[in-house]
This record gives structure tokens, sequence and C-alpha cells, in this order.
């Protein structure tokens, strides 16, 4: 009896043991790499806090405000963010010094939002041959989304050249006969989306096109440019440019008596830097195209994922600005990076980080309706749709369908 | 010779070999990212004892020493990038084509004195960068996009202390030997005739040509080997960064040149050494301190290391070892 009975405890305890062997390997499936534990994420950023472009330099303080935010409400999978943003002058070498730094001395899972063109291409090689991802960077370059050339390495807004096909659509659907002139800046940014508004125009392109001409970010004005392009009797104008190059051509075109029907890149909308200076009145009519909910646009005031950003805003990041796209930009991408950690569940791989963050299909709730993320193994480009919107000379008003894929 | 003498000697002597041991030693001791920093002083004391031979041997001022270190880091990436040359034989050519743009920057340097002079060195600062991205050198120079570059592996490998020779430690012992032997030149160059030249064109230029000094030739021939020796900074740069672009080099760079001059101590050849380090090292240090204003703290910290050195880091070990150094000669020694 006592036999029995201890073999029965015996079995059971076997069974209780085999049922806990059965739950180990559960429990192994958790993988981590370098910065990921536990208890623990830790994400690197590297930002402009200081020099030329420190203008940028909200965008780092939103990011880590918004991982403020996850981690009072209990982390991600149970697991807290440690956010580590560094300063890089805007400067590619110091770039390389920091990125070395966040991986090899910090130890961090990912490099996260890295800005500026000339400063991710800087690190792009390092990143790559360390397998450490360098996700979801702040530059609209069309070069972040080669996942067979880079698979570490991933954008985030629409590249210029995709959002150069979207005006070069909607000039075929309105307008087929038009006769374009381009101003561009003398850059691979320039060139970015002058590729795409060619690719989008198609075989057309040759015969549409009836002027292109240039700048260099270091000319003073861009005043004799528009001549040359008025004189080609063009009667559509893409305008690509930088703020203050975008203000003096708006303004120019008005002196001149120019008025063609303007495309205007998205790069230059701002309100107070470029349409004030170029003139109110002038801008009307212009055409752009926007991804992202505008702070000042009145329609979004009684948005409920507007007021969400303001409620956080005023909690986490009382003292940024809340008219500053930047903070909504800071945030936005701040969420896609938390959704891709969340779906990476236990396996906090760098590896698993990239194959998460290449199957993303998500709606941010300061996009513009209709605008998504949406990745896929060879879809390195998560935002690729805009709406255009039309200045009606205080405000971008959104008009049509969303474009893009 | 006083049994002093021989003492200090020794002294000395015992000290420099356990220096040349600590600095073989170091990248064995530290992690990559360190060896890296370790890398980018021994480059910035090239680029600031480039500086100091113009600065404080021979009197002349400039701000725009960041603008060789650019021109001799874009040679060698388009060298390294456009012909396939090894990232070694670029030095010469950096330096050379450095030591000639530095010559002709010499001659209205001539007609410039002081302020003005800064002036048109700051201006050249200024100007780099922006050529650089010029259209039509684009295809040379890759334009704001700059050019990337493989980072050179070790042409052997062995392990030291559990550590394997990677390409971090072996550029490090590469830059160590170039920075060795540019200071040996440095050091060649200005203990002699023409060393003692520089300075009494630097203390008085009227009585340096009545003594039979040609005053031109001996300032243009300072600003071209100032210029050289900061080019071949900037060419090991690159090749450290494996990367330039135009944004690398802004006037920042030249400033920080001069702030390292100075805090090291002018006129003073193992000064850019303890230059080199505090531009390397204090941002980091004021950039942990306080993320809103880092620059805040760096001039801080600037101002108080001026106040209590006000002769550099090498003019208060100077003076420290003329009030505790062993007594040669002393009586009774």
């Amino acid at each position: 009896m006592t036999l029995t009975r201890r073999t029965l405890t015996t079995h059971l305890a076997l069974a209780g043991l085999a049922a806990a062997g059965l739950a180990l390997p559960a429990q192994a499936q958790k993988k981590y790499d370098t910065g990921a534990d536990d208890k623990e994420i830790k994400i690197g950023q590297i930002g402009p806090y200081s020099g030329p472009a420190s203008a940028y330099g909200t965008i780092g303080k939103a990011i880590g405000a918004y991982f403020d935010k996850v981690n009072a409400e209990g982390g991600i999978n149970g697991r807290k963010i440690k956010y580590v943003p560094l300063d890089d002058g805007y400067n590619p070498a110091k770039t390389v010094e920091q990125a070395r730094k966040l991986v090899e001395e910090e130890e961090v899972l990912l490099i996260f939002n890295a800005l500026g063109t000339a400063s991710n291409s800087a690190i792009q090689k390092y990143m790559n041959t360390k397998k450490v991802p360098q996700l979801f960077v702040a530059t609209g370059a069309t070069k972040w989304g080669d996942p067979k050339a880079n698979p570490y390495t991933m954008g985030w807004q629409p590249p210029y050249a995709a959002e150069g096909k979207i005006y070069a659509q909607h000039i075929l659907e309105t307008k087929p006969g038009a006769k374009i002139a381009v101003l561009m800046q003398n850059d691979d940014y320039g060139k970015d989306y002058f590729k795409g508004f060619e690719e989008g125009l198609g075989d057309k392109a040759k015969t549409m096109i009836v002027s292109k001409v240039t700048y260099e970010v270091t000319d003073p004005t861009v005043d004799s440019q528009m001549l040359t392009l008025k004189g080609s009797g063009a009667d559509t104008f893409f305008n690509i440019t930088t703020p203050k190059f975008a203000a003096q051509a708006i303004k120019k075109a008005a002196e001149i008596g120019w008025k063609p029907q303007h495309y205007l890149n998205n790069v230059s909308i701002g309100v107070s830097s470029v349409m004030t200076p170029a003139g109110l009145d002038n801008g009307v009519g212009i055409i752009t195209a926007q991804y992202g909910k505008d702070p000042t646009d009145p329609q979004w005031a009684n948005d409920p994922g507007m007021k969400d950003w303001q409620t956080w805003m005023k909690k986490y990041y009382p003292t940024g600005s809340l008219i500053e796209a930047n903070n909504v930009y800071g945030y936005s991408v701040a969420m896609t990076l938390v959704q891709v950690l969340k779906q990476c569940g236990d396996n906090l791989t760098r590896d698993n980080v990239m194959k998460q963050a290449a199957s993303l299909n998500l709606t941010l709730p300061m996009s513009l309706p209709g605008v998504n993320i949406k990745t896929g193994p060879d879809d390195f480009f998560p935002i690729e749709r805009s709406q255009l919107s039309r200045f009606d000379g205080k405000t971008w008003v959104l008009f049509g369908k969303v474009y893009g894929r | 010779m006083s049994q002093g003498h021989t003492m200090n000697r020794q002294l000395a002597w015992a000290l420099g070999a356990l220096l040349v041991v600590a600095v073989c030693m170091l990248p064995f001791l530290v992690k990559n990212y360190r060896v890296f920093q370790f890398n980018l002083v021994l480059i910035y004391a090239i680029a600031i004892l480039g500086l100091n031979i113009l600065v404080g041997f021979n009197g002349q001022i400039s701000l725009g020493h960041g603008a060789f270190f650019a021109i001799g880091g874009y040679t060698t990436a388009v060298l390294m990038d456009k012909l396939g040359m090894p990232y070694w034989a670029t030095l010469p050519f950096a330096g050379v084509l450095c030591f000639v743009l530095g010559f002709l920057m010499g001659f209205p340097a001539l007609r410039l004195g002081g302020h003005y002079l800064a002036l048109a060195t700051y201006a050249l600062a200024l100007a780099v960068p922006q050529l650089l991205k010029y259209k039509k050198i684009e295809g040379l120079t890759g334009g704001v996009q700059g050019i990337v570059l493989n980072k050179p592996e070790p042409p052997f490998s062995f392990r030291f202390l559990g550590q394997p020779l990677n390409a971090d430690r072996w550029l490090y012992f590469f830059t160590l030997a170039v920075a060795a032997l540019m200071f040996l030149l440095a050091w060649n160059l200005l203990r002699g005739r023409i060393g003692r030249a520089l300075v009494a064109i630097r203390d008085h230029p009227i009585a340096a040509t009545a003594m039979g000094i040609n005053l031109p030739l001996f300032k243009s021939t300072a600003f071209g080997v100032s210029a050289a020796f900061t080019g071949v900074a900037g060419a090991l740069g690159a090749v450290c960064v494996a990367f330039v672009s135009p944004d690398s080099f802004s006037v920042f760079l030249s400033i920080s040149l001069l702030v390292g001059l100075v805090v090291g101590g002018l006129a003073s050849i193992p000064g850019a050494i303890f230059g080199a380090a505090f531009i390397q090292f204090v941002p980091n240090v004021a950039d942990e301190l306080s993320k809103a204003a880092p620059w805040a703290i760096f001039g801080v910290i600037l101002i108080g290391l001026m106040y209590l050195m006000p002769t550099g880091v090498m003019g208060l070990i100077g003076t420290l070892w003329a009030r505790f150094k062993p007594k040669a000669g002393a009586p009774g020694a």
C-alpha cells in the first residue's frame, strides 16, 4: 500500500517534472541578441542635438518621450525600453564614432532613426557588416530600401522618388498635354525626386518636360533660373527645392507674372518657413503631397489621433512645441518601432527584428486616412502613400484620392 | 658630468621605454571602439602638430587647417576609390598635395598679418567643404554624399592577451608608426637651424631679416610643411573613419584643432598629444554631463583649464618639472 502510494507519488513527481520539462523548451525559446534580455531592450539613436541642423534634434527627444510613455504603461511584452540618444552634430565622421559607441560599448540591440543622408551613408556599411539593424532612418533618399544589398538598413518616410511619381500621376490624370518646367537642386535629393517624376511620366517624359534647370545649394538666388523656365512657355511647374529656394521661386514666379500649375515637393511646405516669406497670396493653388497630419491644420482639431498626440505631448514632452511637425514625426516613427518590437515577442534577435520590420501592416493614428505602413521581404519602404493637398492662402487643404502603393 | 645628469638621463630612458610598452599594449587592453578613439587621438595629434609648426613656432595664425585636413582626406579617398590604391600608398600624395597648396596659401599670408591672416584662413575653411560639392568634380568626390571606403584588413594576424589583431588594432599601429615618423620629422626640423629661424621670425621679423633669414621663403615653407602634416592626418582620418563627406570637415574642425593646440601648449611638440586627447574626449564627457547644452559644459571646462594652465598642458608640466626635478648639478650631488 505504502509502496504503491510512494510509487504513485513518484509517478506524480515524475509527471510534474515531465510537465516542467515540456514547459522548459517554451521558455528556452526566448532568444536574445546583445542589447535585449528579460527586463530591457536597449535602443540607440543618433541625431543632430547640436550644430547646424539642431532644429531636427526635437525628433530624438520626441522619440524618447514616447518611449517614456510606453515604459510607464508597462513596456513591451514586459520589457522596458532603455533609450540611448547620442549627438553627432550633423557631422558624418562623428556619426561613425557614435555608431561604434552604441554598438560596441553601449551594446544596443539596434540603432533607430539616425538622421541625415550623409550620416546614414557613413555608417551603412559598418552596420550591415556588424549585422546590427539600422532601422527607420530619418531621410527620404531612395537608397535605404535595398534589402538585397543592405538587409539591415530600412527607411521610413515616403522616398523622394515615390513622391515625384505621385505628381507625375496627377499631371497625367488632370492635364495630359501639359508642358512641364522643372527646377531642381543639383544633388542626390534633387535627382531622386526627378528620377521618380520621370518614371511616373513614362514614355511621355521626353515630350512633356520642356525645360529643366538646376541650381546649387551655394547659389544666392534662383531668379535667373525662374526667368529661363518662364521663357520656355511651360504651363506646369515642378519645384524641387529646399525651403529657402522654394520661397524665392514662388515669389519670383509671381513677380514675373508666370502662373503655371505649381507642384512643390513636401520638403518645403512649412507655412511659417516657406509660404509666409514667399507671400501667402503668391502660394495659393500650389499642390503638394502629404502623409502625416499637420498639427496646425484646423480640420484635425477634434480628431482622436491628434487629441492623443496633444495629451501625450503635454504629459511627456511639455517643453516641446505643439505646432511642430517634427514632434509628430518622432511620435509616429517611435510608434512604428514599438510595433516591430511587439511583433518580435520573446525572440529579440537582430535578425528577427529585421524580419518583423519587413512584415508590418499597420495604420498610425497621426497618418492621413488611407496612408498605411506596409513592408515585405522585398519592400523596405514602410510609407509609400500620400495624398495631395492645395494651399489656400492659409493652410494646406487635402483633396482627391490617396496615391501610391 | 655630474651624477645627477646621468640619473636624469636614465630616468628619461626608463620612462620612454615604459611609454612605448604602454602605447603598444593599450589596444589589446580595451574594446575596439576605444581603440578607434585612440586612433583618432593620434590622428588629431599629427594635425595639431602641423598647426603648431605654423602657429606655435612661426607665429602665423590659421583658422583654416580643417581645409587641409579635408583635402588630405579626400586625396586618400579618391585615390583609394577611383584608382584602387592601397591606403598606405596614398599618404605621400596627400602630404605633397597639401604641401603645395599650403605653400601657395603662404604667399597671400606674407602680405596679411595677424587678424587679417586669421580671416583669410577662416575663409578657406568655409570654402573648402562647399567646393567639394562642386558638380564638375562630383564624379571624383561623390558630391554631398561623399565616398565610402573599405577598412583595411591587417596583413597578418596574431593574438595577444587573448585579443586578435583586427582591423582597428592594425590601423592603430599603422597610425602610431606614421605619427612617430611625423613627430620625429618635426623634432628634427624644429630643433635645428630651420626651427631657430622660424622662432626668430615669430619673435622679431625685422631682426630675423637682418640676420639674413629669407622671410618669404621661410614663412611660405612653414605654411606648406604645416599643411602637409595636417593633410597626412586627414588622410589617416579618412582611412580610419572609412568615409569622407563635405559635412565631415566643417569650420568647427578648424576651430577644434586650434583649441587642441592651445590646450596642449603652443610651441611644444609633445603638447599636440594632450591637445588631441582633449578635443577627442572632452566633448564626449560634456555630452554625457548634459544633453541639453553639451557645448556650454565644454566651454566651462575649457575656461577652467585655461585658468589653471594658461600655457597649456605642456606649460604646466614644464613648471612642475622645474620645481620638482632631481636637482642636477646641485651642490653636494
